[in-house]
């Protein structure tokens, strides 16, 4: 070998680290600029100075904790206990659970020595916090809240002006303004899962309700449960299915639907160029056009509901299916197909023990995976058409308050999904044999 | 030993035996068959039943609207290159928070499923741990962070990311992983004989052999999120999405606009996944020409 040679060489081997070098370098501050460029595009900045931490504080709480609403209308004096402060949650008149003393005096104990009591005159309120003192507040529907604190300075967690006063600690919150005098103490827990306060099983343990149902009431339990106002577990119930539904009916119409046309699609089974290229286009335009567009003109043809749904899933899925089946046929093996012909079968024979043998797996192995990626798309486009599990978590976010109902949808979708995922993992194993589940 | 030659009389009975074999095989297919037609039947009808309009009812209409979107639209062709200006900026929003998320999840799902692939992990104890971190973002639809998440940062396209970042890492991080369950271990070991770090490792022995497997799935990712993209923004994610909610709100004599949006989203799809196609087509045909 000559100097020239390694000269050539190691000049080639040069070039080719350093491009290497480049791209190494390159492609990270590459993927740095961009998201440089989004992070400001997106205003990020302003983002997280607007995001609200009382909304997340909130949202969490809510989530593991429930409150309790002492209320009394300082117009007529009259105190009310609901649990949510919701009509569906309130305690009958005269009635409250054992921490809250009705009577002339409304006595509220809200733990570790924390008081808080309703005066009848002048709808004085007062509030012992232990390691702070009595603050005493009269309400004047004229003239706002008087206030009687015992020190000069305030500590932050009173905030107080001529008309209001909330005050939160760790035992609860009150908050006094000249229409309502409102005490909220927190629990841990959902409320009223299982029973609401109507129900005659509201509170007892769980061994008394299994001893009932024993006893003959099991039908009266089953009902109290699911007919629950605070939980509506027969809706959700409802909601879960529907949502499932419609992937299933979405999933099969749409590779019902998919499969001859797929065959137009394929080269070796369609005689006409022409046919071929315009199934395909009809493919890629099906695809394209999109779930959420099908979603918006469908649901103007047939209205709100699961099946607006179910149809939009079908569409979308048969450009997918057809593009996905169509390749499929183009990889059968020929020979199985001229061994059939041999025996004199006719070309729907020939289809039927030639092609769809060698087909089904891959088939389906893809509807299956489909089946489980759409009851995701059936929870959004349940959102949009107003079906299913979907409308009830939107529903539930807009309005903002039972964000403990949010989290129970939530927890609900993903074992629904997880429980869709593993059953299509099942069935994928049981039905195609050969196959070890490893893709 | 076993008999080898079967008389005329046995052959008959093996061939009533595989008839009935037969037979009976058929039944249960049609019978899978008819419990299938019924539940589809039931299904739909149960749909129907729940749904504001019927099926027979709707599908009349069914082109109703988009015949009326394009006639409106058609009048007003001229305005089209002003619409297609003015929703530019939400069509690129749109793109930018797929692309981001795509990125963003991406990352994470190689990090993901480097840590839980048997022979590479970093602490193999804790595999199980990471597999059920992707399961758990897989199994998280999109909206639902979306929408919590939109509750506390406010509408905007910052929402509908972290959403699709989160599920395009559980979804990426698992077609990784099987990827590099393929990936020749050689390399990783004559790093480590030299006292690479994990880091070290991963990078140049792992990495080198699967990038175009990752970035093959990471491009079809990107064109599920372009569309991901667009249905978050119609749930007041911003972007194009939520132009398309709010043209469609105005109804009659504004369906220009929707029909500009439609065609705008339309084609950002088509182009979106034939240019993305077309790579990955390059991605895998080139490392199967590399291999052999």
């Amino acid at each position: 070998m000559t100097m020239l040679d390694t000269a050539d060489l190691k000049g080639s081997a040069d070039r080719v680290m350093a491009r290497k070098r480049l791209v190494g370098f390159g492609l990270p501050a590459l993927v740095l600029a961009y998201l440089t460029y989004v992070f400001f595009a997106f205003g990020v900045p302003e983002l997280i100075q607007k995001a609200s931490g009382t909304n997340a504080h909130a949202l969490v709480a809510d989530t593991y904790s429930h409150k309790v609403h002492v209320t009394r209308d300082n117009r007529s004096g009259d105190v009310r206990v609901a649990i949510e402060g919701e009509n569906k949650g309130a305690y009958p008149n005269g009635e409250a659970p054992d921490w809250v003393s009705l009577g002339e005096e409304t006595v509220i104990d809200l733990g570790d020595g924390h008081i808080i009591t309703y005066l009848p005159e002048n709808n004085g309120v007062t509030y012992d916090v232990p390691g702070y003192g009595l603050m005493t507040f009269e309400v004047s529907r004229s003239q706002g809240v008087f206030q009687n604190y015992p020190t000069e300075e305030l500590p932050d967690w009173i905030s107080a002006s001529k008309n209001r006063v909330a005050i939160t600690t760790e035992a609860g919150r009150l908050s006094v303004t000249r229409n309502r005098t409102e005490v909220f103490r927190y629990f841990v827990g959902w409320e009223l899962f299982f029973f609401t306060l109507d129900s005659p099983y509201h509170g007892m343990s769980f061994g008394e309700v299994v001893g009932r149902a024993v006893n003959g009431e099991a039908g009266t339990i089953a009902h109290d449960f699911w007919n629950n106002a605070m939980w509506r577990h027969g809706d959700v119930a409802w909601a879960i299915f529907e949502t499932i539904l419609m992937a299933f009916l979405g999933t099969m119409g749409g590779a019902i639907v998919a499969l001859p046309l797929a065959f137009l699609a394929a080269r070796n089974f369609a005689p006409l160029v022409a046919v071929r290229m315009a199934t395909r286009r009809l493919f890629d335009f099906i695809r394209g056009v999109d779930a959420l567009i099908w979603t918006i003109i469908l649901s103007r043809a047939f209205g709100l509901g699961p099946l607006t749904g179910a149809l939009a899933i079908l569409i979308t899925d048969t450009g997918t299916f057809g593009k996905l089946f169509s390749e499929a046929l183009e990889n059968v093996d020929k020979k199985q197909i001229e061994g059939v012909q041999s025996t004199g079968a006719k070309p729907l024979q020939r289809y039927r023990f030639g092609v769809i043998p060698q087909i089904t797996p891959v088939l389906i192995s893809q509807i299956l995976y489909f089946l489980e990626s759409n009851t995701r798309s059936a929870t959004v486009i349940g959102a949009i058409t107003g079906g299913g599990i979907g409308l009830l978590l939107t529903q539930a976010i807009i309005t903002q308050k039972d964000w403990e109902e949010v989290s129970y949808y939530i927890l609900l979708i993903i074992v629904m999904v997880v429980f869709m995922d593993w059953l299509s993992g099942l069935l994928r194993r049981k039905l195609i044999k050969g196959d070890d589940g490893g893709h | 030993m076993a008999e080898t030659t079967a008389s005329p009389r046995d052959l008959g009975g093996i061939h009533d035996d595989y008839m009935a074999l037969t037979r009976q095989k058929r039944l249960y297919s049609l019978v899978l068959l008819i419990i299938f037609i019924a539940l589809m039947v039931a299904g739909f009808s149960v749909a129907g039943g729940r749904n504001a309009g019927s099926f027979w009812g709707g599908i009349d209409n069914f082109f109703d609207y988009p015949s009326e979107l394009v006639i409106e639209a058609s009048g007003k062709l001229s305005e089209f290159p002003d619409h297609f200006v003015t929703f530019f900026p939400a069509l690129i929003e749109t793109v930018n928070i797929a692309a981001a998320a795509t990125l963003l999840g991406a990352l994470a799902a190689i990090f993901l499923s480097l840590l839980s692939t048997r022979g590479m992990a970093r602490f193999p104890m804790l595999i199980p741990v990471f597999r059920r971190i992707m399961d758990i973002s897989r199994a998280i639809p999109e909206i639902v962070v979306a929408l919590v998440l939109i509750f506390i940062l406010g509408g905007g396209p910052v929402p509908a990311m972290i959403a699709i970042a989160i599920h395009t890492a559980g979804a990426l991080g698992k077609l990784f992983s099987e990827v590099n369950e393929n990936a020749d271990l050689k390399p990783v070991d004559g790093l480590a004989s030299v006292g690479a770090t994990w880091g070290q490792k991963m990078f140049l022995g792992v990495v080198p052999q699967v990038a175009p497997n990752w970035l093959s799935y990471a491009l079809l990712r990107f064109e599920i999120n372009v569309r991901a993209s667009a249905i978050l923004g119609f749930v007041g994610a911003g972007g194009l999405g939520y132009e398309l909610k709010n043209a469609i709100s105005w109804g009659q004599g504004r369906y220009d606009e929707a029909a500009a949006i439609f065609l705008l989203l339309f084609l950002t799809i088509v182009v979106i996944d034939q240019t993305s196609s077309h790579y990955r087509d390059r991605l895998t045909h080139g490392s199967k020409s590399e291999r052999r």
